[in-house]
């Protein structure tokens, strides 16, 4: 197997207070290889917009990458090259051209007052050497390539549907042909209807153009068709990571099993739908040991004191589905009792 | 343009199974004047019951006029044209008076609880100023004993710890259940919840639709729950109508309803919602659907309003716009071409269900 595209190792990022720092991210290790869509799935809070936007060093103070590494080998770069120790001309080069990002809410990431031509001729401009005419054809192809009339080009945003704006956003991102896609919620805002329309148009142009995606939402059912691996983030660490398959048909961590249980399905016999209790730690008082433990039904004292490494699932088949949880395996029935743990009883309601 | 004439008379709501009419909306219709002599017709001839301890979700994709008619039957709204009736007395808005009786009965919950609450109030405040206004003289030691029922029965326990805090110091679930207590503050009949879960985590959304469901139960209320989420409205709805550009085109009981759709906007709603058991390939090939458009073109100003999307439109359909037909006792859809969208469904007429 060829190298990982993008390789996370060990990155950590905190945010710095005057009250002590916040760890955003914690060692957290994530890779993605050529054409494959990897879907990081968490709550708002749970450090995945840090992870990602950390990776490309797009956080500013009082954020700071306080350890790991990630390395970028694309397949048009020579050897790979270390992200995080860049200078600043590569790391310009290096982003847009090699590694995009859909922003989240594409309402506010357009500017109001350019036409959507404009727009996307600044990315061609700042990123492509390129003539003015050639531009032109490259803006105009781009909305072909989302599937937008060319008429469009002379709309401003705000005469554009929800579902339109994002994809320029989307558009924009593919201008220069990047290698790594990074998707943030795109689309959160949107209804079903749209929202269906436009995955299946990135897994369209994916296969296509052959780029990566790291994809980034908080809803796991999104995921569980899109995605071939899903990873799987609470309180600024990885809980479990494995391909989709794996994931919904044999999940391991507590977390990801109450994940699953929380979206009422349209097909099948309905299910018992249970969701997950209580709400996310506060990130500046994390617990000791493992930080769902207040909201986990299998939580004993050993919880308290895990380092929250991830090991295979022993199990699995596939040596890539890694969990942090040493305790419960796909086969652990769920718990009798919901609330067995002590310190369950007092997570009460979103404390 | 003439209003349709929907005879959704016909079909008895299941709804009703679950205790009394609350509030009767009959052939609303809200147009909103955009100037230069355009018009919009946000809603068109929309009838709905709300039956006490029943829930009924209004399903449709932003701009169908879910928001508006239930700012409608809130009294947000002064209607174009139709009646609203509450336990069967027509509703009167044109007195101050009347307006806040109404309110005081019908309370309506918004989508986004990070602008709904006002940041420079306290949560209590924001409790104590309805239960004020709806629950006629009290003592301050009665308000501020209501005011502590309220964030129980929403369980935001201890009370004592979140009467003082402000908006911001909130989370997203904790601000949409003192939106919640807010609204039960009135002790209203009729709840009405436009899109209350949309703006929250996945992970929080089930268990906000518990409570909401719970406080339904306790208080006997008849919820109107608004969403463009289809397969939340299976689980937590008595009976769905689905919306589309302003008019409702499909009614029925929920479980029914998103298994056997009738009307071809359903079927597109219920295709497209995710479907974790169908992993990898669902999202290839979808495309070539004619219902699917990067540029989906908008309702037709005449004729059926889906028949530019519509797989099964023809002449027929962009000439006349079709009633809402019963379709079984439960049942109805608005669509001139049941017989090719829906046969499995016009193969039951009793509305045998799955």
């Amino acid at each position: 197997m060829s190298p990982p595209i993008l390789a996370i190792e060990d990155f950590s990022v905190v945010y710095r207070s005057p009250d002590g720092d916040v760890r955003a991210v914690q060692q957290v290790n994530l890779e993605l290889y050529a054409s494959e869509v990897v879907g990081l799935v968490g709550e708002s809070g749970s450090g995945k917009s840090t992870l990602a936007y950390g990776a490309c060093r797009l956080l500013r103070a009082p954020a700071l990458i306080t350890g790991g590494s990630v390395r970028y080998q694309g397949r048009r770069a020579a050897a790979p090259m270390e992200i995080l120790r860049m200078q600043a001309d590569d790391l310009r080069r290096l982003r847009w051209r090699e590694i995009a990002i859909v922003f989240q809410s594409a309402m506010n990431a357009l500017n109001p007052v350019l036409n959507v031509r404009d727009q996307l001729l600044d990315v061609i401009h700042a990123h492509l050497r390129m003539s003015r005419q050639d531009a032109q054809d490259k803006a105009a192809s781009l909305l072909d390539l989302v599937g937008i009339p060319r008429a469009r080009l002379r709309s401003y945003p705000h005469e554009l549907s929800g579902g339109m704006r994002q994809r320029v956003m989307i558009a924009m991102a593919l201008a220069t042909d990047p290698e790594v896609v990074i998707m943030d919620e795109p689309t959160t805002a949107l209804d079903v209807v749209v929202q269906r329309d436009i995955l299946t148009q990135i897994v369209e142009l994916k296969d296509r153009l052959g780029f990566a995606i790291l994809f980034i939402t908080h809803d796991l059912s999104l995921l569980l068709e899109l995605a071939d691996r899903i990873a799987v983030m609470y309180a600024g660490r990885l809980l479990e990571a494995g391909t989709a398959a794996e994931i919904s048909g044999e999940p391991a961590h507590p977390y990801t099993r109450g994940l699953l249980h929380s979206f009422p399905s349209l097909r099948g016999a309905r299910r018992d739908l249970a969701g997950i209790p209580g709400s996310p730690p506060d990130p500046q008082n994390l617990p000791p040991g493992c930080a769902f433990l207040p909201r986990c039904g299998y939580g004993t004292e050993r919880c308290t004191s895990i380092d929250m490494s991830l090991a295979p699932v022993a199990s699995s088949a596939d040596p890539g589905h890694v969990t942090a949880c040493p305790f419960v395996l796909p086969g652990t029935p769920p718990p009798a009792e919901p609330t067995s743990h002590p310190a369950a009883a007092s997570a009460g309601a979103d404390q | 343009m003439s209003t349709p004439q929907p005879r959704s008379d016909e079909v008895r709501s299941v709804a009703a199974e679950r205790g009394p009419l609350a509030i009767e909306a009959i052939l609303l219709s809200k147009d909103f004047r955009l100037g230069r002599g355009q018009v919009l017709h946000a809603v068109r001839g929309v009838s709905v019951g709300l039956y006490r301890g029943a829930a009924t979700a209004l399903v449709g994709e932003s701009g169908s006029g879910k928001t508006t008619a239930a700012r409608l039957l809130a009294g947000q709204e002064r209607l174009t044209s139709g009646s609203i009736r509450l336990d069967g007395n027509p509703v009167d808005l044109s007195s101050r008076r009347a307006f806040r009786q109404h309110k005081s009965k019908v309370q309506l919950v918004f989508q986004d609880p990070f602008s709904s609450l006002n940041p420079v109030h306290t949560v209590r405040h924001h409790l104590e100023r309805p239960v004020k206004l709806h629950q006629g003289r009290k003592t301050s030691a009665e308000i501020a004993g209501e005011t502590a029922a309220l964030l129980e029965q929403v369980r935001l326990t201890p009370p004592g710890k979140f009467l003082p805090k402000f908006p911001h110091e909130l989370s997203g679930g904790q601000r949409q259940r003192i939106s919640f207590a807010r609204a039960l503050a009135a002790r209203p009949e009729v709840l009405l919840a436009d899109e209350p879960v949309s703006m929250l985590d996945v992970s929080i959304r089930l268990e906000m639709l518990g409570l909401l469901d719970d406080l339904r139960n306790r208080f006997q209320l008849a919820l109107l729950y608004i969403t463009h989420d289809i397969a939340s409205a299976r689980y937590f709805a008595d009976e769905i109508l689905v919306m589309y550009a302003g008019r409702i085109v499909e009614r029925g009981p929920a479980e029914e309803l998103t298994q056997h759709p009738a009307h071809p906007y359903t079927q597109l709603l219920v295709a497209s919602a995710p479907d974790p058991d169908n992993l990898g390939n669902a999202l290839r090939g979808g495309a070539n659907d004619s219902r699917r458009r990067p540029e989906s073109p908008g309702p037709a100003a005449a004729g059926c309003p889906f028949s530019p999307r519509c797989p099964f439109a023809d002449d027929h359909c962009r000439a006349e716009d079709p009633a809402l037909r019963r379709v079984s006792d439960v049942r109805a859809a608005a669509c001139w071409h049941l017989d090719a969208a829906a046969p499995d469904v016009l193969a039951q007429p009793q509305g045998g269900g799955t």
